[in-house]
């Protein structure tokens, strides 16, 4: 196993008071899978993965009962052992390349920075590696890319160098949160196939945060469908997909039909909206996560919030006590 | 780069012509008769009076002085001065390093620290340390000059005995001019060596504070507000992900960044500290370029206000362009 996560909880101290953003997730990730992350905005996505780096702001506090990365335990690290973990073991890209990439210092400058942090080598072979990268990640003319600092390149461009930097130092998990919601919709299945290219190359693993159910039917092994900071339904891309058991899930996918025929990408459907609004993380409703907006709740629903549990039959779990069968209807109750 | 700092050099000749003209009138719309003043109190007869005007070009067209004035500044001629009768320039370049050695060390005094104390601020944000920071800012940034150099001679010079009241140097000390800064030349001095050195320190320590806390308080407060915007960027949390150590990520990252703005208002300040210079020379009797101009002035010395505010003038411009420059190199987006 990768990445063990286990009731990963993150509060936020905030001036009005805690806000617990992530609850109790836990999830796990293998050597070179790739997993797929969905949720409305503001579900979480992108503080677990700065969780997983070390990389949230002071005013949040992180709880698990477990986490480790190929064994290593998270939960114990000081700052200089995230440091050597950071761009080395798990490394990251980001939704806006043109912000992400510093725009005092030449692209060039920034990948052989990054080499020399993690690895003992010279600057002239960091420049050669440099070079090699900027091939293998498909931008063209890369020496004379190398010296162009970032206003200077397009979004696809910039995103492609991300990549190089971020594969640089042969990370185990790379984390591509939104790669391309950022990017024109003609540049983001070059991006994506980019990342799939070199995941499989390298044999990473990769998780890939997206609002794009399209993305992730096509590009990933299996997904994780997250609510108000809790996982709600996981298992393999294909099952979710077509047979979803959750009511979340099977709004999101209600509003976005295209998902199903994998294969047919539709750019224009993000994330549709269901009825209703995400919960207020300071007041959260008893009870099931969803419930106010779910059109099965049950008083059950409102009193007690189910768990995480594996539905019989199928491989995958789901967070519901009346769970849909094959996406079609509800399931008799069990 | 190089042609964005050609076009910069050019741009500088319009400005220079305004500033030529405004030196050249300003003074004339101050009330006062040079020839007058010159004369003395008793007055004099007319004719003597008349004859002194022409000799001074000061019965002709104001448009025909004017062209006089710029033709002789084409030619390196910056006039002579009414009282000492001695050019212009010479006065000038006499006195433009006392002032040069006080402003360099107000700055040096404002950068070497407002700018870690910004930093630090901003990486410690509503600590401590930061509300005392920019509290003490606050104070410093709205200090009267002139109360601020007077009271700093009372504590330090007067209660405490520890610095010199006024003056660059101790009189024991000759110290022949090579570069004109007195902590430069004072180790070649005959009779002196560090102990001279260490007299002209102690000589500016004092007004340089004076003239540089309002600096300083501007500085650290830019600092800040400029690393604050920075330490939020994205490429700040890509160059954290990348296992930079933060240390890192603040100097080379953040700080690169943030100096653009800083860089702004740097240049600014230069502009200011003549105002700051005029004061602080007043105070401390500093032989400098702005107790110079103020007794030109008193003396309604023409010749020597007008060459000088156009000196000044040209330097200010030329540091604001020097700033310019480096502003290109600190951001590169700028560059074309
Ligand atoms: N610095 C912070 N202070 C307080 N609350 C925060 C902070 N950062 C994030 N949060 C809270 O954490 C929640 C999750 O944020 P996160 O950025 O992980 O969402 P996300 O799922 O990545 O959304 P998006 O799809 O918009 O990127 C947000 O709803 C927000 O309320
Ligand atoms: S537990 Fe109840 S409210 Fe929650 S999703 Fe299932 S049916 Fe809806
Ligand atoms: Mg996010």
């Amino acid at each position: 196993m990768l990445l063990d996560v286990q009731n990963l909880t993150i509060t936020f101290n905030t001036k009005t008071g805690p806000l617990t953003a992530v609850r109790n997730l836990s999830f796990q990730m293998e050597m070179g899978e790739t997993l797929g992350v969905v949720g409305e905005s503001g579900c979480g996505k992108s503080i677990t993965n700065l969780a997983i780096m070390g990389l949230l702001p002071p005013q949040a506090v992180t709880s698990a009962t477990h986490l480790s990365l190929e064994g290593k335990n998270l939960l114990s690290l000081n700052e200089r052992e995230w440091q050597c973990l950071r761009g080395k073991d798990v490394a990251m890209i980001f939704q806006d390349p043109m912000s992400a990439l510093n725009p005092c210092y030449s692209v060039g400058d920034q990948l052989i920075e990054t080499l020399l942090v993690h690895a003992e080598m010279s600057r002239s072979d960091a420049a050669l590696e440099s070079l090699n990268l900027m091939e293998q990640v498909g931008i063209p003319a890369p020496k004379e890319r190398l010296k162009a600092y970032p206003h200077e390149l397009s979004g696809g461009m910039a995103q492609r160098v991300m990549i190089a930097m971020a594969i640089s130092s042969n990370p185990k998990l790379l984390i591509a949160d939104e790669p391309t919601t950022a990017l024109d919709v003609t540049i983001q299945d070059q991006i994506l196939r980019l990342l799939k290219d070199i995941q499989e190359k390298r044999q990473m693993s990769l998780m890939l945060v997206t609002h794009d159910l399209g993305v992730v039917a096509q590009n990933t092994d299996r997904i994780q469908v997250m609510y108000a900071g809790e996982v709600v339904e996981a298992g393999l891309t294909q099952d979710v997909i077509h047979h979803s058991t959750h009511p979340y899930t099977f709004g999101l996918l209600a509003g976005h039909p295209d998902a199903r025929k994998s294969g047919e990408r539709n750019h224009k459907s993000r994330l549709p909206s269901i009825q209703g609004m995400v919960p207020n993380l300071r007041q959260r409703p008893k009870g099931c996560q969803f419930h106010p907006r779910c059109s099965f709740a049950q008083d059950t629903c409102r009193l007690e919030a189910p768990q995480l549990t594996v539905t019989p039959g199928i491989s995958r779990a789901t967070r519901c006590y009346y769970p849909l069968n094959r996406g079609e209807g509800r399931t008799d109750q069990c | 780069m190089l042609k964005a700092v050609l076009k910069k050099i050019l741009n500088l000749i319009p400005t220079l012509l305004g500033v030529s003209l405004l030196a050249f009138l300003l003074i004339r719309l101050v009330p006062g008769d040079p020839v007058m003043l010159l004369l003395g109190e008793r007055g004099a007869d007319p004719q003597m009076y008349t004859e002194m005007k022409r000799n001074m070009g000061l019965d002709r067209p104001m448009y025909e002085q004017y062209f006089t004035f710029l033709g002789n500044i084409f030619q390196g001629d910056f006039g002579h001065s009414i009282v000492s009768k001695r050019a212009v320039l010479t006065e000038f370049f006499d006195r433009f390093p006392a002032t040069l050695e006080l402003g360099i060390m107000a700055m040096t005094f404002a950068i070497t620290l407002g700018i870690p104390f910004g930093i630090i601020a901003a990486i410690k944000r509503n600590s401590f340390f930061d509300f005392t920071l920019m509290g003490a800012g606050l104070v410093g940034y709205s200090m009267p000059i002139f109360w601020w150099g007077l009271m700093l001679i009372i504590v330090f010079s007067v209660k405490l005995g520890w610095t010199p009241v006024s003056g660059r140097i101790d009189v024991l000390y000759e110290v022949d001019k090579v570069t004109g800064l007195l902590l430069i030349d004072s180790w070649w001095s005959e009779d002196g060596g560090f102990a001279a050195f260490k007299s002209a320190l102690s000589h500016l320590i004092l007004p340089a504070l004076a003239m540089g806390t309002i600096p300083l308080a501007v500085v650290a407060r830019m600092t800040r507000s400029s690393m604050l915007e920075v330490l939020g960027e994205d490429y700040i949390r890509t160059a954290r992900a990348k296992g930079l150590p933060y240390a890192r990520v603040v100097i080379v990252h953040a700080l690169r960044n943030a100096l653009v703005p800083i860089i702004t208002i740097l240049g600014l300040l230069f502009g200011s500290i003549i105002t700051g210079a005029i004061l602080t020379e007043m105070i401390f009797s500093w032989p400098g370029i702005g107790k110079w101009i103020v007794f030109s002035i008193n003396a309604r010395d023409y010749p020597v206000i007008q060459g000088g505010v156009m000196m000044i003038a040209s330097l200010v411009i030329l540091t604001n362009a020097i700033v310019d420059i480096l502003y290109l190199w600190a951001n590169p987006r700028m560059r074309h």
